[in-house]
């Protein structure tokens, strides 16, 4: 008997399209991709058209014009003269300065928080349950305006530690006096003394900004220090291999630190510049304006309650056989945690902390608020205001916070991938 | 077929692609009410008063022209716009008008296609210290930390005042008038600078004004006036000769008690055809006869104003100065309506 023929080859109907599963998904997603193009292109189009109704152009001239505006917190040489560019390059660092301390201090809240809450202690899981529960669910500009309100209206007046003649005579203390002789609280910023070098060796210009030899040679040393102390461990393990018994390491360690940066700290000629009271405000030493502490602090406690969370649910996704092993290989329970825990935990922390370091980052935003000038507040706020210049001035911030968390994102992937389970 | 389809999207995508219209005065009076752009908050030029309406100096031309032109001054809405967001709003056209406070410049005039229509209010930018900082001048204030609002001319000011006087100071960059008085009453800020004239409005409104002194210096010239978007010069009209017609009034002694008596009672050409009596000039802006009678008889003449909400008599106590009638030694100074 003869097997039946090959089925008859359907020719290709239209119809087909919709009907044929085959096809269907494939229909959809072109129709899709239509209608996405073309909501694109009326975006674009409406653009175009209102731009060209206004007759304003498209440009980025602007950037390399006189700012004209001053800004007081900058991390490197800015003034009135120089362009829109430096100034968007000044709000930029103050940007990452920002971001970069809040993402340190938010994780150790976190982890500290995050671990603390599952701790037996009912007391110490409560307070923080409720650390939590409060910092996450109110908004964080709310909590960025109380910390700066309380920074400001707490603290006492930088004339309140003027000492006059008169009172000197008189023998009056003034209203306020300085912490240790060398941190003054006032109700505009903390004003704390800066590191200076006798015999400096100079800095080195990069045409943007200046990158100071002595922070250099002092971050040379550290990492020298820090590759010795590697040695002395890895040598201390052979011996230990070899004979059982550990060598003695901690004073050689402390040796490795302390000695080589103190000689180089000694040959710069390094002291202490304490701020003084001169004319209105503190002058010398570093000023860290209450703006950016109240940010750091706020950014730091709501992103760290998230971040104990993302901790918790890492923690707790490790079965209770790890912590029962650890306890019956003789472990304490801190270095159960330290040891056993965490590092398995890690791999279930870190994609969701990404998330969190990205949030902070986008969140210093919020920075004008309490006038702090980052990026928002200099490209996105007095430049965009003074040249009119929205379109471009949005549309060029908002291309700079997606390169700066696409960074963020690549370089914690890169660490996820060092961290993650390897399937071998 | 297809092809027709995805053409025949596109253009209707074309069409669609909103272009702000050009006609103002149309869309106002198709809509029946003005929007108007004002200050979020500065007691005296714009400020919501106890029932929660809009009061104030600059308020005042927005129902003027409200009622020229819809004939009923309540017919307003106010959108409060900050310092950085006024320009913004307007050239998007969420707003036929902007009277917040604003600076006549160069370049919001040329580059941002604004028309700033006419000046209301003459202003220089000043400084308001304590009493007990022990400054007189503002030239003592090297060091100082001052706050300023952001998105101002004031800021500029500022930063070319300090430049070319030689002295230092340390910025800090606030949202809005609030802040400024905050910061100033509790010491963040040794100085906050503004137009002196909102300086004496936020100093009004202080607990204790005694304490703090507004400096002698006037830095820079600040000509506050309505602003409008470029491109619809007939719009800038109405709103131009509204103000004037405010201000002519005042010249002619024409005020919102007897401006009806005026009208019938007037052998002065120019009165009658300020009041419609006479002519038609309402008729070459697209108005009737009679819309600056409204407007006076609504809201009152410029010095009507003037005295109203920032005069000698009220707490912010502004004097006239430059602001007084041409023929009283000021600079407000109507042209002919003829």
């Amino acid at each position: 008997m003869a097997y039946a023929g090959d089925a008859p080859k359907e020719s290709f109907r239209l119809s087909m399209l919709i009907y044929d599963t085959r096809f269907r998904s494939i229909t959809i997603q072109v129709i899709v991709l239509i209608l996405f193009a073309l909501f694109v292109s009326w975006i674009l189009n409406n653009t175009v058209q209102n731009l060209a109704a206004k007759d304003r152009g498209f440009s980025y001239d602007f950037l390399w014009n006189r700012a004209g505006y001053d800004i007081s917190q900058r991390l490197i040489d800015y003034t009135n003269d120089d362009t829109h560019a430096r100034a968007l390059l000044v709000g930029l660092l103050n940007t990452l300065l920002l971001a970069f301390f809040g993402c340190i201090f938010a994780t150790i809240i976190g982890v500290f928080a995050g671990v603390l809450r599952l701790s037996n202690n009912w007391l110490v899981a409560r307070i923080m349950t409720v650390y939590v529960e409060v910092f996450r669910n109110v908004p964080v500009l709310l909590w960025i305006l109380l910390a700066y309100v309380v920074l400001s209206e707490t603290m006492p007046e930088p004339k309140d530690f003027k000492v006059t003649e008169a009172m000197i005579a008189a023998g009056e203390q003034p209203k306020a006096h300085m912490f240790f002789g060398s941190i003054a609280l006032t109700n505009r910023g903390t004003n704390i003394p800066e590191p200076l070098f006798d015999r400096s060796l100079g800095n080195i210009d990069l045409g943007i900004f200046l990158v100071s030899i002595d922070l250099l040679a002092i971050i040379a040393v550290l990492v020298a220090s820090f590759v010795a102390w590697r040695r002395l461990n890895r040598h201390a393990h052979v011996v230990q291999d070899a004979t059982g018994v550990r060598p003695v390491t901690w004073w050689k360690s402390l040796l490795i630190w302390v000695l080589p940066i103190v000689a180089l700290l000694w040959a710069l000629g390094f002291h202490l510049g304490y701020p003084t009271f001169k004319g209105f405000n503190f002058t010398g030493g570093i000023n860290v304006a209450h703006a950016f502490t109240s940010l750091l602090i706020a950014l730091s406690f709501y992103t760290g309650a998230f971040i104990a969370e993302i901790v918790r649910a890492g923690i707790m996704a490790i079965p209770k056989g790890q912590t029962e092993a650890a306890y019956a290989l003789g472990l304490r329970p801190g270095r159960t945690t330290s040891l056993v825990i965490l590092p398995q935990a890690l791999r279930v922390i870190i994609p969701p902390l990404i998330s969190q370091y990205l949030n902070l980052t986008k969140n210093t935003s919020l920075a004008i608020a309490v006038s702090y000038m980052d990026l928002r507040g200099t490209l996105g706020g007095v430049t965009l205001n003074q040249t009119g210049k929205e379109l471009e001035c949005m549309l060029l911030m908002m291309l700079i916070y997606l390169t700066i968390s696409l960074i963020i994102s690549g370089v914690m992937n890169i660490y996820n991938n060092a961290v993650k389970l390897k399937e071998r | 077929m297809k092809k027709t389809v995805f053409l025949g999207t596109l253009a209707v995508a074309g069409a669609l692609a909103g272009v702000a219209s050009a006609d103002t005065l149309a869309d106002v009076k198709a809509r029946g009410e003005l929007i108007c752009g004002t200050n979020t908050g500065l007691t005296g030029f714009a400020a919501p008063d106890a029932s929660g309406v809009y009061q104030g100096f600059d308020v005042a031309l927005c129902k003027a022209v409200a009622a020229a032109v819809l004939g009923d001054s309540t017919k307003v809405k106010y959108v409060p716009l900050t310092g950085e967001t006024r320009f913004t709003a307007l050239a998007a056209g969420e707003v036929d008008l902007l009277v917040r406070n604003s600076t006549w410049t160069f370049s919001r005039d040329t580059d941002l296609k604004f028309d700033f229509v006419a000046v209301n209010y003459y202003d220089g930018q000043g400084f308001m210290v304590k009493k007990d900082l022990g400054v007189t001048s503002a030239k003592e204030l090297d060091g100082a930390t001052i706050c300023i609002q952001t998105g101002t001319t004031t800021e500029l000011n500022l930063a070319d005042w300090f430049k070319a006087n030689n002295i230092a100071y340390t910025p800090v960059n606030i949202a809005d008038d609030a802040e400024g008085q905050r910061q100033l009453v509790a010491g963040s800020c040794d100085a906050y600078t503004a137009d002196a004239s909102g300086l004496a409005a936020t100093r009004a409104t202080l607990a204790d004004p005694e304490n703090y002194i507004i400096l002698p210096e006037i830095i820079s010239k600040e000509p506050l006036g309505p602003v409008v978007r470029h491109g619809d010069n007939n719009w800038g009209d109405i709103v131009r000769w509204t103000f004037y017609a405010l201000v002519a009034a005042e010249e002619f002694g024409i005020t919102s008690a007897n401006v009806e008596e005026t009208a019938t009672t007037t052998q002065n050409p120019e009165i009658k055809r300020i009041l419609g009596v006479e002519g038609d000039l309402g008729a070459f802006m697209g108005l009737d006869k009679e819309w600056a009678k409204r407007a006076i008889a609504q809201v009152g003449n410029y010095g009507e104003i003037f005295a109203a909400n920032i005069g000698e008599s009220t707490p912010i106590g502004l004097a006239r100065g430059l602001n007084a009638q041409w023929t009283q030694g000021g600079l407000q100074y109507a042209p002919p309506f003829r």
